[in-house]
Protein backbone atom coordinates (compact mmCIF):
# COMPACT_ATOMS: atom_id res chain seq x y z
CA UNK A 1 0.00 0.00 0.00
CA UNK A 2 1.23 3.52 -1.11
CA UNK A 3 1.10 6.28 1.56
CA UNK A 4 -1.97 8.05 0.11
CA UNK A 5 -4.16 4.85 -0.14
CA UNK A 6 -6.55 4.34 1.91
CA UNK A 7 -9.92 1.23 2.08
CA UNK A 8 -13.68 2.40 1.37
CA UNK A 9 -15.44 -0.33 2.05
CA UNK A 10 -13.04 -3.18 1.60
CA UNK A 11 -11.51 -1.94 -1.39
CA UNK A 12 -7.98 -0.27 -1.74
CA UNK A 13 -8.06 3.45 -2.81
CA UNK A 14 -4.54 4.57 -4.27
CA UNK A 15 -5.54 7.61 -2.75
CA UNK A 16 -8.85 9.41 -0.93
CA UNK A 17 -9.72 11.62 -3.98
CA UNK A 18 -13.10 10.93 -5.68
CA UNK A 19 -14.92 13.53 -8.24
CA UNK A 20 -18.00 14.20 -6.81
CA UNK A 21 -21.34 12.93 -8.48
CA UNK A 22 -22.66 15.71 -10.80
CA UNK A 23 -19.15 17.54 -11.54
CA UNK A 24 -17.43 14.47 -13.61
CA UNK A 25 -20.67 13.54 -16.00
CA UNK A 26 -19.17 9.72 -16.75
CA UNK A 27 -15.44 10.76 -16.88
CA UNK A 28 -15.42 11.22 -20.22
CA UNK A 29 -14.44 14.52 -20.62
CA UNK A 30 -11.76 14.54 -18.03
CA UNK A 31 -10.31 11.46 -19.64
CA UNK A 32 -9.51 13.76 -22.80
CA UNK A 33 -7.62 15.99 -20.31
CA UNK A 34 -6.03 13.38 -18.39
CA UNK A 35 -5.89 9.95 -17.42
CA UNK A 36 -8.57 9.72 -14.83
CA UNK A 37 -6.73 6.37 -13.28
CA UNK A 38 -5.16 8.49 -11.07
CA UNK A 39 -7.98 9.26 -9.12
CA UNK A 40 -9.20 6.89 -6.12
CA UNK A 41 -12.49 6.94 -8.06
CA UNK A 42 -15.56 9.11 -8.87
CA UNK A 43 -18.99 9.21 -8.86
CA UNK A 44 -20.48 9.22 -11.97
CA UNK A 45 -23.58 11.71 -12.58
CA UNK A 46 -26.72 10.26 -10.61
CA UNK A 47 -28.61 8.03 -12.49
CA UNK A 48 -32.48 7.74 -12.36
CA UNK A 49 -34.97 4.95 -14.10
CA UNK A 50 -35.64 6.94 -16.96
CA UNK A 51 -34.20 9.62 -18.96
CA UNK A 52 -34.37 13.18 -17.63
CA UNK A 53 -33.79 16.50 -19.27
CA UNK A 54 -33.80 18.45 -15.72
CA UNK A 55 -34.99 21.82 -14.67
CA UNK A 56 -35.29 24.85 -17.12
CA UNK A 57 -32.04 27.08 -17.52
CA UNK A 58 -30.60 28.99 -15.91
CA UNK A 59 -29.61 26.33 -13.83
CA UNK A 60 -26.34 28.19 -12.48
CA UNK A 61 -25.13 31.29 -10.49
CA UNK A 62 -22.07 32.80 -8.78
CA UNK A 63 -22.28 33.06 -5.34
CA UNK A 64 -19.16 34.83 -2.96
CA UNK A 65 -16.84 31.57 -2.73
CA UNK A 66 -19.20 29.10 -4.89
CA UNK A 67 -22.15 28.55 -6.75
CA UNK A 68 -25.47 27.69 -7.15
CA UNK A 69 -26.41 24.90 -9.33
CA UNK A 70 -30.19 23.81 -10.09
CA UNK A 71 -29.64 21.09 -12.80
CA UNK A 72 -32.11 19.05 -11.51
CA UNK A 73 -30.45 15.35 -12.24
CA UNK A 74 -30.34 15.62 -16.03
CA UNK A 75 -29.29 12.11 -17.06
CA UNK A 76 -29.83 9.66 -19.64
CA UNK A 77 -31.35 6.97 -17.54
CA UNK A 78 -29.90 3.95 -16.50
CA UNK A 79 -30.56 1.87 -19.88
CA UNK A 80 -28.69 4.32 -21.70
CA UNK A 81 -25.40 4.34 -18.45
CA UNK A 82 -25.08 0.58 -19.02
CA UNK A 83 -25.30 0.24 -22.82
CA UNK A 84 -23.48 3.23 -24.03
CA UNK A 85 -21.62 5.34 -21.27
CA UNK A 86 -19.94 2.26 -19.18
CA UNK A 87 -18.70 0.99 -22.04
CA UNK A 88 -16.90 4.41 -23.08
CA UNK A 89 -16.07 4.81 -19.73
CA UNK A 90 -13.93 1.11 -19.62
CA UNK A 91 -11.64 1.91 -22.39
CA UNK A 92 -10.43 4.90 -20.13
CA UNK A 93 -10.67 3.94 -16.64
CA UNK A 94 -9.67 0.76 -15.18
CA UNK A 95 -11.07 1.20 -11.40
CA UNK A 96 -13.89 -0.12 -9.84
CA UNK A 97 -16.61 3.89 -10.45
CA UNK A 98 -18.82 4.54 -7.69
CA UNK A 99 -22.45 4.42 -9.17
CA UNK A 100 -24.56 7.50 -8.11
CA UNK A 101 -28.24 6.82 -7.89
CA UNK A 102 -31.27 9.02 -7.77
CA UNK A 103 -35.00 8.14 -7.34
CA UNK A 104 -38.59 9.98 -6.72
CA UNK A 105 -39.69 6.85 -5.11
CA UNK A 106 -38.36 3.98 -3.13
CA UNK A 107 -39.21 0.98 -5.99
CA UNK A 108 -37.15 3.29 -8.83
CA UNK A 109 -34.30 3.29 -5.85
CA UNK A 110 -34.36 -0.30 -5.69
CA UNK A 111 -34.28 -0.85 -9.54
CA UNK A 112 -31.81 1.38 -10.64
CA UNK A 113 -29.24 0.15 -7.64
CA UNK A 114 -30.38 -3.35 -8.55
CA UNK A 115 -29.25 -3.03 -12.18
CA UNK A 116 -26.07 -0.74 -11.44
CA UNK A 117 -25.12 -3.12 -8.70
CA UNK A 118 -24.87 -6.04 -11.88
CA UNK A 119 -22.23 -3.87 -13.65
CA UNK A 120 -18.87 -5.33 -13.42
CA UNK A 121 -17.42 -2.02 -12.58
CA UNK A 122 -19.51 -0.64 -10.43
CA UNK A 123 -17.51 -1.08 -6.88
CA UNK A 124 -20.28 1.19 -4.82
CA UNK A 125 -23.24 2.34 -4.75
CA UNK A 126 -24.02 6.01 -3.64
CA UNK A 127 -27.37 6.77 -3.23
CA UNK A 128 -28.35 10.24 -3.38
CA UNK A 129 -30.97 11.24 -1.08
CA UNK A 130 -30.30 14.59 -0.93
CA UNK A 131 -30.78 16.41 -4.31
CA UNK A 132 -32.10 19.69 -3.33
CA UNK A 133 -33.36 19.99 -6.84
CA UNK A 134 -36.22 18.08 -7.86
CA UNK A 135 -39.50 17.36 -6.69
CA UNK A 136 -41.31 14.32 -4.95
CA UNK A 137 -37.80 12.73 -4.72
CA UNK A 138 -34.38 13.24 -3.91
CA UNK A 139 -33.97 15.47 -0.71
CA UNK A 140 -37.46 14.54 0.62
CA UNK A 141 -36.16 10.68 1.59
CA UNK A 142 -32.52 12.05 3.12
CA UNK A 143 -34.62 14.80 5.56
CA UNK A 144 -36.76 12.31 7.21
CA UNK A 145 -35.05 9.31 9.38
CA UNK A 146 -37.40 6.66 8.67
CA UNK A 147 -37.69 7.69 4.83
CA UNK A 148 -33.97 7.55 4.76
CA UNK A 149 -34.05 4.07 6.68
CA UNK A 150 -36.53 2.75 4.16
CA UNK A 151 -34.16 3.56 1.04
CA UNK A 152 -31.24 2.14 2.64
CA UNK A 153 -33.05 -1.38 3.61
CA UNK A 154 -34.71 -1.39 0.23
CA UNK A 155 -31.42 -1.23 -1.50
CA UNK A 156 -29.60 -3.27 0.70
CA UNK A 157 -32.12 -5.99 0.26
CA UNK A 158 -31.16 -6.40 -4.32
CA UNK A 159 -27.51 -5.40 -3.68
CA UNK A 160 -24.22 -6.82 -3.21
CA UNK A 161 -21.84 -4.35 -2.87
CA UNK A 162 -21.12 -1.19 -1.00
CA UNK A 163 -23.75 1.00 -0.52
CA UNK A 164 -23.09 4.68 0.09
CA UNK A 165 -25.73 7.07 1.89
CA UNK A 166 -25.66 10.53 0.09
CA UNK A 167 -27.30 12.64 2.71
CA UNK A 168 -28.09 16.21 3.13
CA UNK A 169 -26.94 19.41 5.15
CA UNK A 170 -30.54 20.90 4.73
CA UNK A 171 -31.66 18.87 8.15
CA UNK A 172 -31.59 19.85 11.71
CA UNK A 173 -29.47 16.97 12.88
CA UNK A 174 -27.57 14.89 10.42
CA UNK A 175 -25.91 12.76 12.56
CA UNK A 176 -29.72 11.52 13.59
CA UNK A 177 -30.20 10.64 9.57
CA UNK A 178 -26.73 9.36 9.02
CA UNK A 179 -27.43 6.78 12.38
CA UNK A 180 -30.48 5.89 10.59
CA UNK A 181 -29.15 4.68 7.39
CA UNK A 182 -26.48 2.71 9.46
CA UNK A 183 -29.18 0.92 11.44
CA UNK A 184 -30.72 0.09 8.21
CA UNK A 185 -27.64 -1.62 6.85
CA UNK A 186 -25.94 1.40 5.61
CA UNK A 187 -22.00 0.58 4.58
CA UNK A 188 -20.42 3.79 4.54
CA UNK A 189 -22.44 7.55 4.35
CA UNK A 190 -20.65 10.26 2.34
CA UNK A 191 -21.77 14.25 3.11
CA UNK A 192 -22.07 16.72 2.52
CA UNK A 193 -24.77 17.21 -0.61
CA UNK A 194 -24.80 21.01 -1.71
CA UNK A 195 -27.29 23.27 0.75
CA UNK A 196 -30.11 24.86 0.09
CA UNK A 197 -29.44 28.62 -1.18
CA UNK A 198 -30.74 31.47 -4.03
CA UNK A 199 -29.98 34.54 -5.54
CA UNK A 200 -32.06 36.89 -6.60
CA UNK A 201 -31.16 39.57 -10.12
CA UNK A 202 -31.49 43.04 -8.54
CA UNK A 203 -31.85 44.91 -12.02
CA UNK A 204 -34.58 42.23 -13.41
CA UNK A 205 -36.07 41.79 -9.60
CA UNK A 206 -36.16 38.05 -10.16
CA UNK A 207 -34.68 35.08 -8.56
CA UNK A 208 -31.50 34.24 -11.05
CA UNK A 209 -32.38 30.38 -10.85
CA UNK A 210 -35.18 29.17 -13.35
CA UNK A 211 -35.91 26.79 -10.54
CA UNK A 212 -36.06 29.60 -7.93
CA UNK A 213 -33.66 28.14 -5.92
CA UNK A 214 -30.80 25.77 -5.98
CA UNK A 215 -27.74 24.27 -4.15
CA UNK A 216 -24.76 25.91 -3.06
CA UNK A 217 -21.22 24.38 -3.19
CA UNK A 218 -17.59 25.42 -3.51
CA UNK A 219 -14.99 27.00 -1.10
CA UNK A 220 -17.55 28.83 0.71
CA UNK A 221 -19.41 25.37 2.08
CA UNK A 222 -16.04 23.73 3.32
CA UNK A 223 -16.37 25.05 6.97
CA UNK A 224 -19.93 23.18 7.13
CA UNK A 225 -18.97 20.41 5.52
CA UNK A 226 -16.49 19.46 7.74
CA UNK A 227 -18.60 20.50 11.04
CA UNK A 228 -20.80 18.25 9.56
CA UNK A 229 -18.63 15.55 8.57
CA UNK A 230 -16.76 15.97 12.24
CA UNK A 231 -20.56 14.90 13.50
CA UNK A 232 -21.32 12.34 12.09
CA UNK A 233 -18.13 10.59 12.38
CA UNK A 234 -18.64 10.54 16.19
CA UNK A 235 -22.35 9.70 15.46
CA UNK A 236 -21.36 6.05 13.40
CA UNK A 237 -19.10 3.38 13.20
CA UNK A 238 -19.48 2.99 8.99
CA UNK A 239 -17.29 5.02 6.98
CA UNK A 240 -17.74 8.23 6.21
CA UNK A 241 -16.97 9.99 3.10
CA UNK A 242 -16.53 13.62 3.35
CA UNK A 243 -17.09 16.38 0.67
CA UNK A 244 -18.12 20.19 0.41
CA UNK A 245 -15.90 22.77 -0.99
CA UNK A 246 -12.73 21.14 -1.40
CA UNK A 247 -10.35 22.78 -3.61
CA UNK A 248 -6.87 21.52 -2.08
CA UNK A 249 -4.64 18.68 -0.92
CA UNK A 250 -5.07 20.28 2.54
CA UNK A 251 -8.26 20.56 2.88
CA UNK A 252 -8.35 16.72 2.03
CA UNK A 253 -6.40 16.00 5.02
CA UNK A 254 -8.47 18.26 6.85
CA UNK A 255 -11.19 16.36 6.37
CA UNK A 256 -9.19 13.18 6.78
CA UNK A 257 -8.79 14.58 9.82
CA UNK A 258 -12.33 15.18 11.15
CA UNK A 259 -12.97 12.07 10.56
CA UNK A 260 -13.47 11.23 6.81
CA UNK A 261 -11.89 7.88 5.56
CA UNK A 262 -11.98 9.45 2.12
CA UNK A 263 -12.90 12.14 0.01
CA UNK A 264 -14.80 13.83 -2.65
CA UNK A 265 -13.90 16.73 -4.66
CA UNK A 266 -16.75 18.78 -6.46
CA UNK A 267 -17.45 22.53 -7.73
CA UNK A 268 -13.20 22.56 -8.11
CA UNK A 269 -13.40 20.44 -10.94
CA UNK A 270 -15.76 22.78 -12.63
CA UNK A 271 -13.48 26.14 -12.41
CA UNK A 272 -10.21 23.84 -12.68
CA UNK A 273 -10.97 20.79 -15.35
CA UNK A 274 -7.60 19.24 -13.55
CA UNK A 275 -8.44 20.38 -10.50
CA UNK A 276 -8.13 16.21 -8.63
CA UNK A 277 -4.96 15.67 -10.82
CA UNK A 278 -3.40 18.60 -9.34
CA UNK A 279 -4.72 17.41 -5.24
CA UNK A 280 -3.32 14.64 -5.75
CA UNK A 281 0.04 15.69 -6.91
CA UNK A 282 0.37 17.66 -4.02
CA UNK A 283 -0.70 15.57 -1.30
CA UNK A 284 2.37 13.83 -1.01
CA UNK A 285 4.29 17.14 -0.11
CA UNK A 286 1.22 18.88 1.55
CA UNK A 287 1.34 15.51 4.06
CA UNK A 288 5.69 16.36 4.62
CA UNK A 289 4.31 19.70 5.75
CA UNK A 290 2.08 17.83 8.07
CA UNK A 291 4.31 15.23 9.24
CA UNK A 292 2.12 12.20 7.94
CA UNK A 293 3.81 9.34 6.79
CA UNK A 294 1.28 7.55 5.59
CA UNK A 295 -2.98 9.35 4.89
CA UNK A 296 -4.83 5.97 6.44
CA UNK A 297 -3.30 6.61 9.68
CA UNK A 298 -4.80 9.93 10.45
CA UNK A 299 -8.69 9.80 9.61
CA UNK A 300 -10.23 10.96 12.96
CA UNK A 301 -7.11 12.06 13.97
CA UNK A 302 -8.31 15.19 15.47
CA UNK A 303 -10.89 13.52 17.46
CA UNK A 304 -9.08 13.98 20.93
CA UNK A 305 -9.90 17.73 21.10
CA UNK A 306 -13.51 16.47 20.75
CA UNK A 307 -15.67 19.20 22.99
CA UNK A 308 -16.37 17.72 26.31
CA UNK B 1 -9.39 22.55 -24.95
CA UNK B 2 -6.15 24.35 -22.82
CA UNK B 3 -5.55 25.95 -19.64
CA UNK B 4 -2.99 28.67 -20.11
CA UNK B 5 -1.66 32.08 -18.52
CA UNK B 6 -2.61 34.75 -21.00
CA UNK B 7 -1.34 38.83 -20.61
CA UNK B 8 -3.51 41.65 -21.23
CA UNK B 9 -2.02 43.10 -24.05
CA UNK B 10 -4.94 45.67 -24.54
CA UNK B 11 -8.30 46.51 -22.55
CA UNK B 12 -9.95 49.32 -24.00
CA UNK B 13 -13.92 50.83 -24.11
CA UNK B 14 -15.09 50.01 -27.96
CA UNK B 15 -19.36 51.46 -28.10
CA UNK B 16 -21.45 51.97 -25.29
CA UNK B 17 -20.43 49.51 -22.03
CA UNK B 18 -18.30 47.35 -24.77
CA UNK B 19 -14.92 46.87 -24.39
CA UNK B 20 -12.07 45.03 -26.75
CA UNK B 21 -9.58 43.14 -24.86
CA UNK B 22 -6.33 41.28 -26.66
CA UNK B 23 -4.67 38.43 -25.02
CA UNK B 24 -1.19 37.59 -25.37
CA UNK B 25 -0.79 33.76 -25.05
CA UNK B 26 -0.57 29.87 -26.51
CA UNK B 27 -3.92 29.97 -29.23
CA UNK B 28 -2.95 26.42 -30.43
CA UNK B 29 -6.64 25.49 -28.81
CA UNK B 30 -8.88 27.89 -30.78
CA UNK B 31 -9.19 25.90 -34.33
CA UNK B 32 -12.69 27.49 -35.41
CA UNK B 33 -14.64 31.20 -35.65
CA UNK B 34 -17.55 30.85 -32.93
CA UNK B 35 -15.75 29.23 -30.11
CA UNK B 36 -15.43 30.97 -26.75
CA UNK B 37 -13.12 31.00 -23.78
CA UNK B 38 -13.42 31.16 -20.19
CA UNK B 39 -11.93 33.17 -17.95
CA UNK B 40 -10.99 33.15 -14.43
CA UNK B 41 -10.95 36.64 -12.85
CA UNK B 42 -10.38 37.69 -9.00
CA UNK B 43 -12.93 37.39 -6.40
CA UNK B 44 -15.27 35.19 -8.34
CA UNK B 45 -15.46 31.35 -8.03
CA UNK B 46 -17.01 31.13 -11.81
CA UNK B 47 -15.10 31.59 -14.79
CA UNK B 48 -16.55 33.68 -17.53
CA UNK B 49 -17.23 32.21 -20.89
CA UNK B 50 -16.40 35.10 -23.56
CA UNK B 51 -16.71 34.51 -27.53
CA UNK B 52 -13.70 34.88 -29.45
CA UNK B 53 -13.34 37.95 -31.69
CA UNK B 54 -10.19 37.05 -33.76
CA UNK B 55 -7.28 35.12 -33.20
CA UNK B 56 -3.07 34.38 -34.51
CA UNK B 57 -0.63 32.87 -33.48
CA UNK B 58 -0.05 34.72 -30.56
CA UNK B 59 -2.88 36.44 -29.49
CA UNK B 60 -6.79 36.29 -28.82
CA UNK B 61 -9.13 38.78 -29.17
CA UNK B 62 -12.34 39.26 -27.25
CA UNK B 63 -15.20 41.90 -27.14
CA UNK B 64 -17.22 41.64 -24.14
CA UNK B 65 -20.36 43.87 -22.56
CA UNK B 66 -20.59 45.16 -19.57
CA UNK B 67 -23.11 43.24 -17.62
CA UNK B 68 -22.42 42.55 -14.21
CA UNK B 69 -19.68 42.63 -11.10
CA UNK B 70 -17.05 40.63 -12.85
CA UNK B 71 -16.94 42.31 -16.18
CA UNK B 72 -16.85 45.63 -14.26
CA UNK B 73 -14.11 44.11 -12.98
CA UNK B 74 -12.65 42.29 -16.29
CA UNK B 75 -12.66 46.38 -17.59
CA UNK B 76 -10.91 47.54 -15.41
CA UNK B 77 -7.44 45.22 -15.79
CA UNK B 78 -4.46 47.08 -16.94
CA UNK B 79 -2.09 46.08 -19.71
CA UNK B 80 0.50 43.57 -18.00
CA UNK B 81 -2.43 41.59 -15.84
CA UNK B 82 -2.41 38.19 -16.25
CA UNK B 83 -5.09 36.19 -16.25
CA UNK B 84 -6.13 32.15 -16.09
CA UNK B 85 -7.89 30.87 -19.61
CA UNK B 86 -9.38 28.18 -20.56
CA UNK B 87 -9.14 28.46 -24.11
CA UNK B 88 -10.75 26.19 -27.63
CA UNK B 89 -14.10 25.58 -25.93
CA UNK B 90 -17.41 24.82 -28.03
CA UNK B 91 -17.61 23.56 -31.48
CA UNK B 92 -17.54 27.05 -33.22
CA UNK B 93 -19.05 27.48 -37.10
CA UNK B 94 -18.86 24.93 -39.56
CA UNK B 95 -17.14 27.00 -42.62
CA UNK B 96 -17.71 24.97 -44.92
CA UNK B 97 -21.09 24.82 -45.42
CA UNK B 98 -21.06 28.83 -46.19
CA UNK B 99 -21.83 28.18 -49.88
CA UNK B 100 -20.65 31.21 -52.49
CA UNK B 101 -22.94 33.75 -50.45
CA UNK B 102 -22.53 33.58 -47.14
CA UNK B 103 -24.81 35.82 -44.72
CA UNK B 104 -23.48 36.78 -41.08
CA UNK B 105 -26.22 38.07 -38.46
CA UNK B 106 -24.76 39.79 -35.19
CA UNK B 107 -26.84 41.22 -32.80
CA UNK B 108 -24.72 43.43 -30.57
CA UNK B 109 -22.23 41.37 -28.46
CA UNK B 110 -23.41 38.61 -30.89
CA UNK B 111 -21.34 40.39 -33.39
CA UNK B 112 -17.38 39.88 -32.66
CA UNK B 113 -17.55 36.20 -33.59
CA UNK B 114 -18.58 37.17 -37.15
CA UNK B 115 -15.31 39.14 -37.58
CA UNK B 116 -13.18 36.03 -37.52
CA UNK B 117 -15.86 33.94 -39.50
CA UNK B 118 -15.90 36.75 -42.20
CA UNK B 119 -11.80 36.54 -42.73
CA UNK B 120 -11.64 32.93 -43.01
CA UNK B 121 -14.72 32.70 -45.85
CA UNK B 122 -13.16 35.97 -47.48
CA UNK B 123 -10.00 33.90 -47.58
CA UNK B 124 -11.69 30.88 -48.55
CA UNK B 125 -12.70 33.53 -51.98
CA UNK B 126 -16.48 33.59 -50.15
CA UNK B 127 -18.82 36.74 -51.31
CA UNK B 128 -19.17 37.97 -47.40
CA UNK B 129 -22.81 39.94 -46.31
CA UNK B 130 -22.74 41.05 -43.47
CA UNK B 131 -26.12 42.97 -41.14
CA UNK B 132 -25.34 43.95 -38.05
CA UNK B 133 -28.00 44.75 -35.38
CA UNK B 134 -28.07 47.63 -32.50
CA UNK B 135 -29.88 49.72 -30.35
CA UNK B 136 -28.82 53.12 -31.83
CA UNK B 137 -25.62 54.76 -33.11
CA UNK B 138 -23.63 54.93 -29.92
CA UNK B 139 -23.95 51.25 -29.76
CA UNK B 140 -22.07 50.21 -33.39
CA UNK B 141 -19.30 48.58 -33.28
CA UNK B 142 -17.43 46.47 -35.97
CA UNK B 143 -19.27 47.52 -38.77
CA UNK B 144 -16.26 49.11 -40.30
CA UNK B 145 -13.51 46.72 -39.31
CA UNK B 146 -15.69 44.15 -41.04
CA UNK B 147 -16.38 46.20 -44.25
CA UNK B 148 -12.40 46.98 -44.03
CA UNK B 149 -12.13 42.96 -44.79
CA UNK B 150 -13.88 43.11 -47.66
CA UNK B 151 -17.88 42.56 -46.34
CA UNK B 152 -20.98 44.14 -47.91
CA UNK B 153 -22.28 44.95 -44.12
CA UNK B 154 -25.77 46.57 -43.15
CA UNK B 155 -26.35 48.00 -39.93
CA UNK B 156 -30.06 47.99 -38.47
CA UNK B 157 -30.44 49.98 -35.14
CA UNK B 158 -33.58 49.67 -33.28
CA UNK B 159 -34.16 53.49 -32.90
CA UNK B 160 -33.02 54.23 -36.41
CA UNK B 161 -30.09 56.32 -35.94
CA UNK B 162 -27.86 54.27 -38.22
CA UNK B 163 -28.40 52.70 -41.27
CA UNK B 164 -31.81 50.79 -41.34
CA UNK B 165 -34.47 51.77 -38.73
CA UNK B 166 -35.59 48.07 -37.15
CA UNK B 167 -34.07 44.72 -36.42
CA UNK B 168 -31.61 42.75 -38.31
CA UNK B 169 -34.42 40.82 -39.99
CA UNK B 170 -35.59 44.24 -41.11
CA UNK B 171 -32.41 44.86 -42.84
CA UNK B 172 -32.42 41.45 -44.69
CA UNK B 173 -34.84 41.97 -47.40
CA UNK B 174 -33.45 41.80 -50.92
CA UNK B 175 -30.24 39.96 -50.15
CA UNK B 176 -29.36 36.79 -51.94
CA UNK B 177 -27.97 34.18 -50.08
CA UNK B 178 -26.40 30.92 -49.69
CA UNK B 179 -26.17 29.88 -46.10
CA UNK B 180 -26.22 32.12 -42.92
CA UNK B 181 -24.49 32.46 -39.06
CA UNK B 182 -26.30 34.24 -36.87
CA UNK B 183 -25.13 35.36 -33.08
CA UNK B 184 -26.69 37.74 -31.05
CA UNK B 185 -29.77 37.71 -28.13
CA UNK B 186 -32.06 34.68 -27.74
CA UNK B 187 -35.24 36.61 -29.38
CA UNK B 188 -33.03 38.09 -32.54
CA UNK B 189 -32.33 34.23 -32.94
CA UNK B 190 -35.78 33.46 -32.64
CA UNK B 191 -36.86 36.14 -35.45
CA UNK B 192 -33.69 35.60 -37.61
CA UNK B 193 -34.66 31.07 -37.61
CA UNK B 194 -38.22 32.35 -38.48
CA UNK B 195 -37.38 35.13 -41.46
CA UNK B 196 -33.93 34.06 -42.83
CA UNK B 197 -34.84 32.11 -46.37
CA UNK B 198 -31.65 29.52 -46.44
CA UNK B 199 -30.42 26.54 -44.22
CA UNK B 200 -28.26 28.28 -41.27
CA UNK B 201 -26.44 27.79 -38.09
CA UNK B 202 -26.97 29.85 -34.90
CA UNK B 203 -24.78 30.55 -31.46
CA UNK B 204 -26.58 30.69 -28.29
CA UNK B 205 -25.61 31.55 -24.66
CA UNK B 206 -26.55 30.82 -21.75
CA UNK B 207 -25.29 30.76 -18.01
CA UNK B 208 -22.54 28.45 -17.63
CA UNK B 209 -21.35 26.41 -14.68
CA UNK B 210 -17.92 24.88 -16.57
CA UNK B 211 -17.88 25.49 -19.92
CA UNK B 212 -16.60 22.04 -21.03
CA UNK B 213 -19.37 19.58 -20.71
CA UNK B 214 -19.10 18.23 -17.18
CA UNK B 215 -21.70 20.17 -14.95
CA UNK B 216 -25.28 19.98 -17.44
CA UNK B 217 -25.81 23.62 -16.65
CA UNK B 218 -26.47 24.89 -19.90
CA UNK B 219 -27.89 22.07 -21.40
CA UNK B 220 -30.98 22.67 -23.54
CA UNK B 221 -33.91 20.59 -25.74
CA UNK B 222 -32.83 20.42 -29.35
CA UNK B 223 -34.29 17.99 -32.38
CA UNK B 224 -31.43 15.96 -32.02
CA UNK B 225 -31.53 15.41 -28.02
CA UNK B 226 -30.52 17.12 -25.07
CA UNK B 227 -27.46 19.58 -26.43
CA UNK B 228 -24.92 21.16 -24.08
CA UNK B 229 -24.39 24.92 -25.32
CA UNK B 230 -20.57 24.86 -23.93
CA UNK B 231 -19.83 21.43 -25.26
CA UNK B 232 -22.44 20.42 -28.29
CA UNK B 233 -22.40 24.25 -28.96
CA UNK B 234 -23.08 27.64 -29.09
CA UNK B 235 -23.73 26.80 -32.66
CA UNK B 236 -26.81 24.71 -33.33
CA UNK B 237 -27.73 23.54 -36.96
CA UNK B 238 -31.12 25.96 -37.88
CA UNK B 239 -32.68 22.16 -38.69
CA UNK B 240 -32.21 20.98 -34.22
CA UNK B 241 -34.07 23.67 -32.50
CA UNK B 242 -37.42 22.95 -31.33
CA UNK B 243 -38.79 26.60 -31.57
CA UNK B 244 -42.41 25.47 -32.90
CA UNK B 245 -43.92 29.15 -33.09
Amino acid sequence: MGRLSVTLCGIELDNPVIPASGTFGYGVEFAELYDINCLGTFSFKGTTREPRYGNPTPRIAEAESGMLNAVGLQNPGVDAVIAEELPRLKKCFHKPVMANVSGFSVEEYVEVCRRLDAQAQVGWLEVNISCPNVHGGGMSFGTDPHMAAEVTRAVKAVTTKPVIMKLSPNVTDIAQIARACEDAGADAVSLINTLMAMRIDIRRRRPILANVTGGLSGPAVFPVALRMVWQVADAVGIPVIGLGGVSSAEQVIEMMLAGAAAVEVGAANLTDPWACQKIIDELPAAMDRCGIDNLRDIIGGAKQWEKT
Amino acid sequence: MKQGIYTVEENTPLAEGVFRMRLRGDTSAVTRPGQFINIRLDGKFLRRPISVCDWDDGTITIIYKLLGDGTERMSRYPAGKTLDVLTGLGNGFDVGRAGERPLLIGGGVGTPPMYALAKQLLAAGKRVQAVLGFNSAADVFYADELRDLGAAVRVATADGSRGVKGFVTDALAGLDYSYYYACGPEPMLRAVWKTAVTDGELSFEERMGCGFGACMGCTCKTLTGFKRICRDGPVLRKGELLWDD
